[in-house]
């Protein structure tokens, strides 16, 4: 369905005004939504993706990163958060963690977690697993930015680890 | 007690426990969900997983659920190994979300799996947005209840599965907006009072400027019908789940004040008014032949306030839920055991009410010899 305003973007928020008693309905896109007012966090990411688009004030790279930087362990590119809203593993979020904190006091108004602190028994049970995971996927990233050293060493370590759970 | 794992059962009642424990408050509230956002530590996130990692994370998962004390027997369903009519049927329960079922034709995304306990509807969606959505569903104003029942899940299943955790940031999500707590609370509410007496804008203005925001029937994206607004809260980070709920489950209440409030100026300033449009309601329930599903919900609506109100005896509330539950196009399709296209769908949909307003009204009528209250401007 088309935005009802523009009638260009593709509607992705449904818009209810009460007007004299009547409800009415609109479908807007996200563009038009956030002209009128409306709050469209929960509408998946292109909300997170505006706030970006401003923290980084149109073209200007400097509040999350520039467009290349990327995660280390999963290659994720600041671009591509930009664009999407969403990380790509959890070490994205040490990757990025200070671009991260601006965003999430404008979000969340705080940046630091105040509730249950997760302490994991798991991680030993798993560990081999987990780590290999990991680890591969370093690999993946070293061979794709050509960091031919670093990929051997990740290599000479999965088959080490690879050798002790099998 | 731990219980194996049963693979994709035939779809019954499942998660529809709620209907029969209505709850606190459910003159004014549906029904109450929590749930968890968390990811494993070492994998990518959803979006960027190869599909080795997700059969990897729904192995552990899966592994993991069956080993739980507060699941019990755990039922699982690969979403790729259901047909769409039932992925749908599931969706309609609020079971699971439209990102774990994939498009409305298109293939379910492998990997993608909702497990379910044998209890209050907790249990978590696997390889969603983030790998595991804990969630449970509850009749009636049960916020408290219903994030111990998940928060148990969560300390057990983050003592078998590493979670991602971050010191500063709390548990980490695909999307930061879910990041710190990963906690999701939120209660459907009927708030046709405050709609009539036009102090609705008021009150969702102030709940937003209060950290709480308001969807439709189906969360994210969806439109509001029949005047039933799924309130939750809008930030997880920087707060405790305690205070979170806590604040939630206060200013829900203050919302069920305000409500009750709109609905005895209604009935002292304009009982009539208000007695003719829950008597039409009832009316156009009990006799359409033809009934849109937005329809029905605003008419339901209607009957809904006149059976808190006393002004209608039957249907019960109850029945009122159930029909939200099964009069919706995947359910009535399964019941004629095929696919309707709308018009069917509206068809279906009106004889399924009328049939299941008559049962309730019948049954009414053995016990006091009348199904509903007269009018009061009748007796005279």
């Amino acid at each position: 369905m088309d935005c009802e305003n523009c009638g260009e973007r593709d509607a992705e928020i449904t818009l209810t005004e009460i007007e004299n008693d009547e409800m009415r309905t609109v479908h807007l896109c996200s563009t038009c939504a956030a002209l009128k007012g409306v709050s469209v966090e929960g509408a998946g990411a292109p909300p997170i993706a505006d706030l970006l688009a401003h923290l980084g004030g149109g073209g200007d790279e400097e509040s999350f990163g520039s467009d290349a930087d990327a995660c280390d362990y999963c290659g994720t590119e600041a671009r591509e958060f930009r664009k999407t809203g969403r990380l790509g593993c959890p070490q994205c979020y040490a990757q990025f963690a200070e671009q991260l904190r601006a965003l999430l006091r404008r979000v969340h108004g705080a940046s630091q977690h105040m509730g249950k602190v997760y302490v994991s028994s798991a991680v030993d049970a798993d560990d081999a697993e987990t780590r290999l995971a990991t680890l591969k996927r370093r690999l993946e990233r070293a061979v794709e930015i050509e960091d031919f050293e670093s990929a051997a060493d990740l290599r000479d370590q999965i088959h080490t680890l690879s050798g002790t759970t099998s | 007690m731990t219980g194996p794992v049963r693979e994709g059962p035939a779809l019954t009642t499942q998660g529809l426990d709620w209907l029969h424990d209505l709850g606190p408050d459910h003159d004014i509230v549906v029904s109450t969900r929590v749930r968890l956002a968390r990811n494993i530590q070492g994998f990518s996130f959803s979006t960027q997983a190869t599909s080795g990692e997700r059969e990897t994370l729904l192995r552990r998962a899966r592994e993991a659920a069956e080993a739980t004390d507060v699941l019990g027997t755990v039922d699982l369903w690969e979403m790729s190994e259901l047909a769409a009519s039932d992925r749908t049927l599931l969706l309609e329960r609020h079971l699971v979300s439209r990102e774990l079922i994939g498009g409305a034709d298109g293939d379910a995304p492998r990997g993608s799996a909702l497990a379910l306990g044998s209890r209050k509807a907790l249990g978590l969606m696997i390889n969603e947005e983030d790998h595991l959505r804990l969630q449970t569903l509850r009749g009636g104003f049960q916020l408290v209840t219903a994030w111990r029942d998940v928060d148990q899940l969560d300390e057990e299943l983050g003592s078998r599965l590493p979670f991602a955790f971050h010191h500063e940031f709390g548990f980490l999500t695909s999307c930061p907006t879910n990041v710190g707590t990963g906690l999701r609370a939120s209660v459907l509410i009927h708030l046709p009072g405050l709609v009539l007496t036009k102090q609705i804008h008021k009150v969702l203005e102030g709940m937003g400027q209060l950290g709480l925001t308001y969807r439709g029937l189906y969360g994210e994206g969806s439109k509001i019908v029949g005047n039933f607004f799924q309130v939750s809260n809008q930030t997880t980070l920087g707060k405790t789940e305690e205070d979170l709920i806590d604040q939630l489950e206060s200013l829900v209440a203050r919302v069920i004040g305000y409500e009750k409030q709109a609905r005895s100026v209604l009935l002292r300033e304009a009982p009539n008014v208000l007695e003719d449009k829950v008597w039409r309601a009832y009316g156009i329930l009990c006799n359409a032949r033809s009934l849109p599903f937005e329809e029905m919900m605003n008419l339901l609506s209607g009957v809904r306030l006149g059976v808190s109100l006393k002004l209608l005896k039957s249907p019960s509330v109850e029945m009122i839920s159930r029909v939200m539950i099964h009069a919706q196009t995947a359910h009535l399709e399964r019941a004629a055991r095929r696919r309707l296209d709308e018009t069917d769908a509206d068809v279906f949909r009106a004889q399924y009410v009328r049939e299941a307003l008559a049962a309730d009204s019948g049954s009414e009528d053995e016990e006091t010899g009348e199904g509903w209250v007269r009018p009061s401007g009748d007796a005279t």
